[in-house]
């Protein structure tokens, strides 16, 4: 599934003109265009006592597609909610009601993809059922939701993250990094970092957490189809590779050739160790390891994952690159992909900001007007660059 | 015709006592002496003191409190099998029906810009919606603008009615209230007050004078493109931003201003159990967007001072197609180094080359 992202003006343009203002019919709509009368300034409401009362008028300045400010005008029916039948005689008292404004929205486009339902900030009480020890600072956990129907119907796609409650030290986004066919567990892999991965990493089998999930857009591995894959995996930017890599490998048939350049920066900083074997087997899989500095007994690459990248030299021609890792490596990949000739629209990668509300609101995830808990992780370079740098 | 009705200034409390009827709980403007006097809005009571005076701290808290839990949680063991554990969460959502007595047309207006996020957007906040629904607002409309206040910019004005349910205008001898929304009007229609209609041409003359003692507004109708054609000037902002101290008093003031942090307060999971809390964040924060690795997208306050005019300014209007700022110039008047947004809009308006790479 194509992560929809239209431009805000264009998607504005179209809605305003599929949606003409309807009027109820009132008398007096003609007198909301009127100003009262101070020449300078031509937008202020018409404010007149034959106005039209089941309307909300509203006049914020409308940036159209010409970049005109302009009168917004929405007229709404009214809607008045029923007082609940205990209410008494005073109806004022639980008839007011707020007017939804007409022509309301969001102007840009949020995929459709799996999401919780019910109050967005509940977590789901779930039990850690097992913890993997990956490399010294990075844990995995697999959790499993108390509530058996919750576990059952849990549906997500890959590259959606979770946000994962240590009660009592507060919450944290992570990829879910099994894949979606894995219906047993969710599967969250953490590094060590400040105080919620603390909390996370003294976690046992046996305790109980919470998670919100799934949260976010997720892979487009849909407009992948007859397609090379390229997956590149910094460090803990392997789980969200993990995911969506195990996902296609399932659905090898739709697509071309799958690669994995999978890099860390000694061989004891790789998480996923005990299923590195079985990828470098797989005959379906490509799979090149590399750490950044020469370490013994290490039998495979030795270089920075750039610069690895540009010596495997993959053909672009017919290929996606997939990405995740730290900021910095992510920045030095995607130039070399750009010198292979990888286009920005066939260079995908997941992002990690810091979150808390994880569903558009809270306000410090956005890049620009986007927002990485819903308009992301998953973005493709092309849409990144169409952005302010602020990563 | 509009319901109006009429209320003289002696009427005031006789109004007041009757919107407090069936539990609802009125907020009014409430004079608060101190070494810097104060204007904040309180829930009414019997006899109560208030004033109608612009309020030196918006009324937003009646939608989104400073503070509020999210959730309670704990942990609970099965009498008869003491291994086995099990979380209760509760989120409680509740709200008492309110009425914002007072207010200034900005403030109302804040109450629009809160909704599309919280309502409109892909998740619909069922907290805030709880409280909105319940919400009523009665906007008194300004006699004049002020040096601080700018709501003309942005698409407002003196006599605006976006987010209001009745509109109030003081007239010789006391107010003029019309309903501007359906609830507004059930609300007056309940009142015992006498009709309006007859000293409503007053209303409309006070209501243009109002307007009539605005000083010009520029047009920035550009500023979205400005801005974001300004992002990467790091020059500008940094000299826009010089004297900022990153307090934040401007996001604690602003009617727009919705950012929140989610904190867990109380033990962990033990029987006792403990809260999950939403509080008011601030962008001027450099621990805002701090990250755990160290990395921070914002780790400049030039960096900080441009998401926050962005925001009301560029990206809020290119996701909802209006300007998340009332104008109310409260971010003005209480900033303590003299920091004024609308220098910053301009400033980006006129800046000659747009982008330095």
């Amino acid at each position: 599934m194509a992560t929809k992202k239209t431009s805000g003006k264009t998607k504005a343009a179209s809605k305003s003109a599929s949606k003409p203002v309807s009027k109820p019919a009132v008398t007096g709509a003609a007198s909301q265009k009127q100003a009262v009368p101070a020449p300078a300034r031509e937008t202020q409401p018409a404010l007149r006592p034959d106005a039209e009362l089941a309307t909300r008028e509203v006049h914020s300045p409308v940036i159209r597609e010409e970049g005109e400010l302009a009168l917004k005008e929405s007229a709404v029916p009214a809607t008045v909610e029923t007082p609940s039948a205990a209410a008494g005689p005073a109806p004022a008292a639980q008839a007011v009601t707020r007017a939804p404004a007409a022509g309301k929205g969001m102007r840009r486009e949020i995929s459709p993809r799996p999401k919780p339902q019910g109050n967005p900030y509940k977590p789901m009480p779930a039990t850690v059922a097992e913890v993997i020890q990956e490399t010294g600072n990075i844990k995995t956990l697999r959790v499993i939701l108390d509530d058996a129907e919750a576990m059952r119907s849990f549906s997500y796609e890959p590259g959606q993250v979770g946000q994962l409650s240590v009660f009592g030290a507060g919450e944290s986004t992570f990829v879910i990094n099994s894949p979606p066919s894995q219906k047993d567990y969710l599967q969250f892999s953490v590094m060590q970092a400040g105080e919620v991965t603390a909390a996370i990493h003294r976690l046992s089998p046996g305790d109980k957490v919470g998670v919100r999930a799934p949260l976010g857009n997720y892979f487009p591995y849909e407009s992948w189809k007859g397609k090379d894959v390229f997956f590149v995996g910094g460090g803990i930017g392997m789980a969200p590779i993990r995911t969506i890599m195990l996902h296609l490998l399932e659905r090898k048939a739709d697509y071309g050739k799958i690669s994995l350049l999978y890099g860390a920066r000694t061989p004891r900083d790789m998480a996923f160790s005990y299923e590195l074997d079985d990828w470098l087997r797989r005959p379906d899989l490509d799979c090149t390891l590399c750490i950044d500095a020469p370490s013994e007994g290490w039998e495979h690459k030795v270089g920075l994952i750039p610069n690895v990248l540009l010596e495997l030299n993959p053909d672009p021609s017919n290929c996606v690159a997939v990405l995740c890792g730290p900021p910095i490596m992510i920045k030095f990949t995607v130039q070399a992909l750009e010198k292979l000739h990888f286009a920005p629209e066939n260079i995908v990668t997941t992002l990690e900001k810091r979150m808390k509300c994880g569903i558009g609101i809270c306000g410090r995830c956005n890049i620009g007007g986007r927002y990485v808990c819903v308009d992301g992780p998953v973005f493709t370079w092309k849409e990144l660059q169409e952005l302010p740098p602020e990563l | 015709m509009s319901i109006t009705r009429f209320v003289t200034s002696d009427g005031l409390p006789g109004l007041l006592a009757f919107l407090s009827q069936n539990g609802r709980r009125v907020l009014v403007p409430v004079e608060k002496p101190a070494n810097k006097r104060s204007v904040v809005f309180e829930a009414w009571k019997q006899g109560q003191p208030f004033t109608l005076e612009k309020a030196t701290v918006p009324p937003k808290a009646a939608v989104l409190p400073q503070c509020e839990t999210l959730l309670t949680y704990k942990k609970s063991k099965d009498p008869e099998n003491p291994e086995r554990v099990s979380i209760s969460l509760e989120d409680g959502i509740k709200a008492q029906p309110t009425v914002v007595f007072a207010c200034r047309p900005c403030d109302a207006r804040g109450f629009a810009v809160l909704d599309r996020p919280y309502l409109e957007g892909p998740f619909a906040d069922p907290y805030y919606k709880a409280r909105r629904d319940q919400l009523t607002v009665l906007t008194l409309t300004c006699a004049s603008g002020c040096n601080t206040c700018f709501c003309h910019w942005v698409g407002g004005g003196p006599t605006s009615l976006e987010g209001s349910d009745v509109l109030m205008t003081e007239v010789e001898g006391g107010y003029v209230l019309q309903a501007v929304t359906p609830g507004g009007e059930e609300l007056l229609a309940a009142t015992d007050l006498p009709d309006g209609a007859e000293r409503f041409p007053q209303a409309e003359e006070a209501r243009k004078a109002a307007w009539a003692s605005l000083e010009p507004a520029p047009n920035i109708k550009d500023a979205p493109q400005k801005l974001a054609a300004l992002f990467s000037n790091t020059e500008f902002w940094q000299k826009q931003t010089d004297r900022c101290l990153s307090c934040g008093a401007c996001t604690y003031f602003c009617p727009t201003c919705y950012c929140f942090s989610i904190t867990d307060e109380g033990e962990g999971l033990s029987e006792k159990g403990g809260r999950r809390l939403r509080s008011w964040d601030n962008c001027m924060s450099s621990l805002f967007t701090r990250e755990a690795s160290g990395h921070n997208p914002r780790a400049l306050k030039a960096f900080r001072m441009r998401n926050r005019v962005s925001h009301k300014f560029s990206t809020y209007p290119e996701n909802w197609g209006a300007f998340s700022c009332s104008g109310c110039g409260r971010c003005i008047s209480n900033c303590p180094v003299c920091l004024d947004i609308r220098a910053i809009v301009l400033a980006a308006l006129n800046a000659k080359q747009a982008t330095a790479e």
